[in-house]
């Protein structure tokens, strides 16, 4: 079994293109992914040393995958459109912002507004995330096994929240219609965000989210689900504390 | 923005390199705020002679000879070491505040940075790195210290605008983000006593500080008091003679990344500003909690 993984490492990495930021620059990484065309047979690129650069990957619009070894700074991986992008380390604040479609992996912990805007795609953090995960999301789906700060959710239009562990103050204020499922504790819930009852599809929606995202050992069971009462929709005088 | 950071050290190993440590995290965050840096370092403690830092704009004609003016005025022995258009003053520490009045007096145009046993603080307008390089600070030594690179919003852009505002002995503090009530604390401050030099919310957050701690607070309740006392946002780090704080406001927008090793403690804006630390890849590495107080005492 060794030997089929060292083979299929070293194929890998024939087949991958790298780019060293300690040699190359930032904008000629964005630059080359910016050039694929579809089709192209570039489909594995490496980032070495990014040393918290901002804006590792962004705009990448091919369905091509990029590990990335080593912490990124901010906007990893914003705008994404079809790719894969893995993050060896821990992410700075707004990784995957208005993501578009693909799947961006953070192997360490993500820092404030992780997937902020986020149109669709997947977003993992398999540590921790930070305050206004998922801020205003549209659609994506975001996955965090650890857990997450404050004000996540605030809000979140459509798309999908999970999380492993336990969510910090005002999760989901003001939220429009995104589906929040919190395994831990809740520290408070904000302005329209209700707990609500998991039905048999909530239940085989968050097994598919799971599934995807690669936790296993998990139940949805284990999960509660919150999201919007609606009363924030139209002005109403009888909310006025509540905006 | 502004860009913050700050390095506390455990291993006497290391204090050789603090100013260059310092400095590479400075530069690294440049962009955060180009219009001025400054540095406040914490060398070692000598028991027969406190400092003082200070500015002038003409340093030829403010620095001449004042060392023998000085001595004469207060009866003491003074030394003066010159670095660009800042020096440091060393004389008795019991002599402290008679050779900071005796400054004004001879020499009205100078500014006073700070004072204290052991701090010296350096700032000017200018990129990060013209300003390490004017002053020599990466051969500096010490124990802990921090630095600030602006970008300015709540006041002009001169140095005395610049980071860290020290307004207590080896007190000194840098800030990154704005205080909405900075007017009336300082009234409130100027009423008990304290002095002011600059329009800057930043000085009052460090003259709160240096208030709460001479009424007797530790720096950990001093930082704690921020957080009900201040309006706005903010991530401050705070140096003392043998300490370093940390708080950041409860919205906590202000980003702030810190790693702690055997060796360190080490604050950044940005997680780049750590990259070159001794060990940074094995550092337990976490963003600090909103409206959480943390702080460390050699």
């Amino acid at each position: 079994m060794p030997a089929t993984k060292l083979s299929k490492a070293a194929t890998q990495d024939q087949a991958s293109r790298i780019f060293d930021l300690d040699v190359s620059s930032l904008r000629e990484l964005n630059q080359a992914l910016h050039n694929l065309t579809p089709g192209s047979n570039e489909t594995a690129w490496e980032v070495l040393h990014p040393k918290g650069s901002h804006s590792v990957a962004v705009g990448v619009d091919q369905p091509v995958s990029i590990d990335v070894r080593g912490s990124v700074g901010y906007y990893c991986g914003g705008m994404n459109s079809g790719s894969t992008i893995t993050v060896h380390g821990s992410a700075g604040p707004g990784v995957g912002e208005n993501m578009m479609s693909g799947a961006i992996i953070v192997k360490g912990d993500a820092s404030q507004y992780a997937g902020a805007t986020g149109k669709g795609g997947l977003l993992v953090i398999e540590g921790n995330a930070s305050s206004r995960c998922g801020i205003s999301m549209k659609g994506i789906d975001i996955v965090v096994h650890g857990n997450i700060g404050h004000m996540s959710a605030f809000m979140a239009q459509s798309g999908n929240l999970v999380v492993l562990g336990n969510a910090g103050d005002a999760l989901g204020d003001s939220i429009y219609e995104a589906r929040l499922f919190v395994r831990g504790k809740v520290d408070s819930l904000g302005a329209d965000c209700i707990a609500k009852e998991m039905r048999p599809e909530h239940l085989e929606l968050l097994q598919g989210l799971l599934d995807r995202a690669g936790v296993t050992g998990v139940k949805p069971s284990e999960f509660k689900r919150y999201g919007s009462a609606r009363t924030l929709y139209n002005f109403n005088i009888d909310n006025a504390d509540a905006y | 923005m502004c860009g913050i950071v700050g390095l506390f050290l455990k291993d006497k190993s290391l204090e050789p390199k603090l100013g260059e440590m310092l400095s590479e995290m400075l530069v690294s965050l440049s962009d955060r705020g180009p219009d001025s840096a400054g540095i406040a370092i914490y060398g070692a403690p000598s028991k027969n002679e406190a400092k003082i830092t200070i500015q002038s704009a003409k340093p030829t004609r403010d620095f001449r000879d004042l060392d023998i003016e000085l001595a004469k005025a207060i009866g003491a022995p003074v030394s003066i070491a010159v670095k660009s258009t800042h020096a440091v003053v060393r004389t008795a520490p019991a002599k402290i505040d008679e050779t900071r009045e005796a400054i004004q007096a001879l020499r009205p145009d100078i500014r006073i940075m700070g004072a204290g046993d052991v701090v010296e603080i350096y700032k000017e307008v200018g990129l990060p790195e013209a300003v390490v390089d004017r002053f020599d600070l990466r051969k500096m030594t010490g124990t802990h210290g921090i630095g600030h690179t602006r970008m300015a919003t709540e006041s002009a852009v001169t140095t005395m605008g610049a980071h860290p505002f020290s307004t207590g002995a080896d007190q000194c503090l840098v800030h990154n983000g704005s205080l909405s009530n900075h007017n009336n604390v300082r009234r409130e401050l100027i009423r008990e006593g304290m002095k002011f030099e600059t329009e800057n919310d930043t000085e009052v957050a460090a003259a709160y500080l240096s208030s709460q701690m001479a009424h007797g607070k530790n720096l950990g309740e001093a930082l704690e008091g921020t957080l009900s006392d201040l309006d706005g946002f903010f991530t401050f780090v705070v140096g003392t003679k043998n300490g370093f704080g940390v708080v950041r406001d409860p919205i906590a927008c202000k980003p702030a990344v810190m790693a702690e090793t055997d060796q360190y403690v080490a604050f950044g804006s940005e997680y780049r500003a750590l990259t070159k630390l001794p060990g940074i890849d094995n550092a337990r590495v976490w963003e600090p909690e909103p409206a959480t107080v943390y702080f460390w005492e050699h």
